[in-house]
């Protein structure tokens, strides 16, 4: 436990000191201010198709860190030393993904406010979409590090981690999107569902994929 | 430390790909003693040393280990953005160790480096920051990857000196090396 938690607390360190937490943060605004300029000062419409576009934008943002979670300490030996002392790698996986959840979820939900102002949604809408994102991007930052630990012992695995990850983040999409629903309900359970899912397994597909790397 | 030290190989066999770099490699150290493990390059000399920090498993064979490991490994699993002083006390603080800190960065001397970021570090700097490490770490076997690289003769003499001052309290050395580091070896392994 004392050992996760100095895990996280180096990665938490190490994303805010070397600036990878805020490139998500900063795509994600980016995305929110390019919009009305592309579609076009429709309020109606930015406040119909804003929500979905906020939830594609938080998908991609989370694509963005995957090079920085796993292959950089792979590469300096810092996952070996762990493990020599005796930290599994499943544990290493835990620590991992509450420090990269901990950089990206709650930024990315404080950076919605001015995202959803941005597109001139509603504050029912905005409530909705916190609340999906509140479920959504634990499964979000999981996928992103389960990626990162099947794609770090590979060169140039960013265009990879994409092809790997996008596919199986759909259902994270459809159902956050259906959640801006007012009789949303059901997606938001479903949203809670597979986040859950990925979070219970990310540790186990880390450390399994770590094990392999090392083979 | 606690209870002697020990280390045994029994017919250990190395598979990396399609090749097998050895087998029926058996070694049996007890405590204060030590074993260099010579051999080409890509003879497997790293491999075992991995093999027996426990993250590479033996193909064949069994490793039979009493005592803590240290690996001091060609990676520095340093963070190259911090100062040498906080990047060692990481590790430190995992092993529970920080108090022999300050005595092993003196013995490697590294005092004066305290506050330099790791990044700037040339490579003999980074091979006694990592032997620092090992020494602190209180680990009862040492394992040290090509340890000499990059040192000069004064780096290379308080090498010598932290090896014997560690098997004269009953712990253990394994290194690979193509080169003298000082070490009058118990057994000598040649890949």
């Amino acid at each position: 436990m004392k050992a996760m938690t100095a895990v996280a607390l180096r990665d938490l360190r190490i994303g805010w000191a070397q600036g990878g937490a805020a490139l998500p943060l900063i795509f994600y605004l980016l995305v929110a201010t390019l919009l009305p300029f592309a579609i076009g000062p429709d309020k109606a419409l930015l406040g119909r198709i804003g929500g979905g576009l906020l939830w594609t934008a938080a998908l991609l943002a989370a694509l963005l860190p995957v090079e920085r979670l796993i292959a950089p300490d792979l590469n300096s030996g810092t996952i070996d030393q762990l493990v020599v002392r005796g930290m599994s790698e499943e544990a290493i996986g835990i620590a991992k993904l509450a420090a990269h959840w901990l950089a990206f979820g709650p930024p990315l939900m404080i950076a919605t406010i001015p995202a959803a102002a941005l597109l001139g949604l509603d504050g029912a809408a905005v409530a909705r979409l916190e609340a999906g994102l509140a479920l959504g991007t634990p499964g979000l930052a999981a996928l992103a590090l389960g990626t990162a630990a099947l794609t770090g012992s590979l060169r140039g695995a960013s265009a990879l981690a994409g092809l790997v990850m996008l596919p199986i983040a759909i259902p994270l999409l459809i159902f956050g999107a259906g959640a801006l629903d007012e009789t949303g309900a059901g997606a938001m359970k479903l949203l809670a569902a597979t986040s859950l899912l990925l979070v219970a397994g990310t540790p186990f597909v880390t450390g399994a994929a770590l094990r392999a790397g090392r083979g | 430390m606690s209870g002697p030290a020990r280390l045994a190989l029994h017919g250990l066999a190395c598979l990396r790909g399609d090749r097998l770099l050895f087998e029926g490699l058996d070694l049996a150290l007890g405590a204060g003693e030590s074993a260099l493990v010579t051999g080409a390059n890509g003879a497997g000399k790293s491999s075992l040393l991995r093999m027996i920090a426990g993250l590479l498993a033996p193909a064949a064979g069994r490793i039979d280990r009493v005592g803590a490991v240290a690996l001091a490994a060609e990676a520095p699993a340093l963070d190259a953005d911090r100062p040498l002083g906080r990047a060692l006390t990481f590790w430190a603080e995992l092993d529970g160790t920080s108090g022999a800190l300050p005595g092993a960065m003196a013995a490697m001397d590294l005092a004066t480096l305290t506050d330099v970021p790791v990044a700037m570090f040339s490579t003999g700097q980074r091979k006694r920051a990592v032997i620092a490490r090992t020494i602190a770490s209180g680990a009862d076997i040492w394992l040290l990857d090509e340890p000499g690289n990059g040192l000069d003769t004064a780096a290379l003499d308080r090498l010598a000196t932290a090896m014997a001052a560690h098997l004269g309290q009953g712990g253990i050395v394994v290194a690979a090396s193509h080169q003298p580091i000082g070490l009058t070896p118990t057994r000598e392994v040649r890949l």
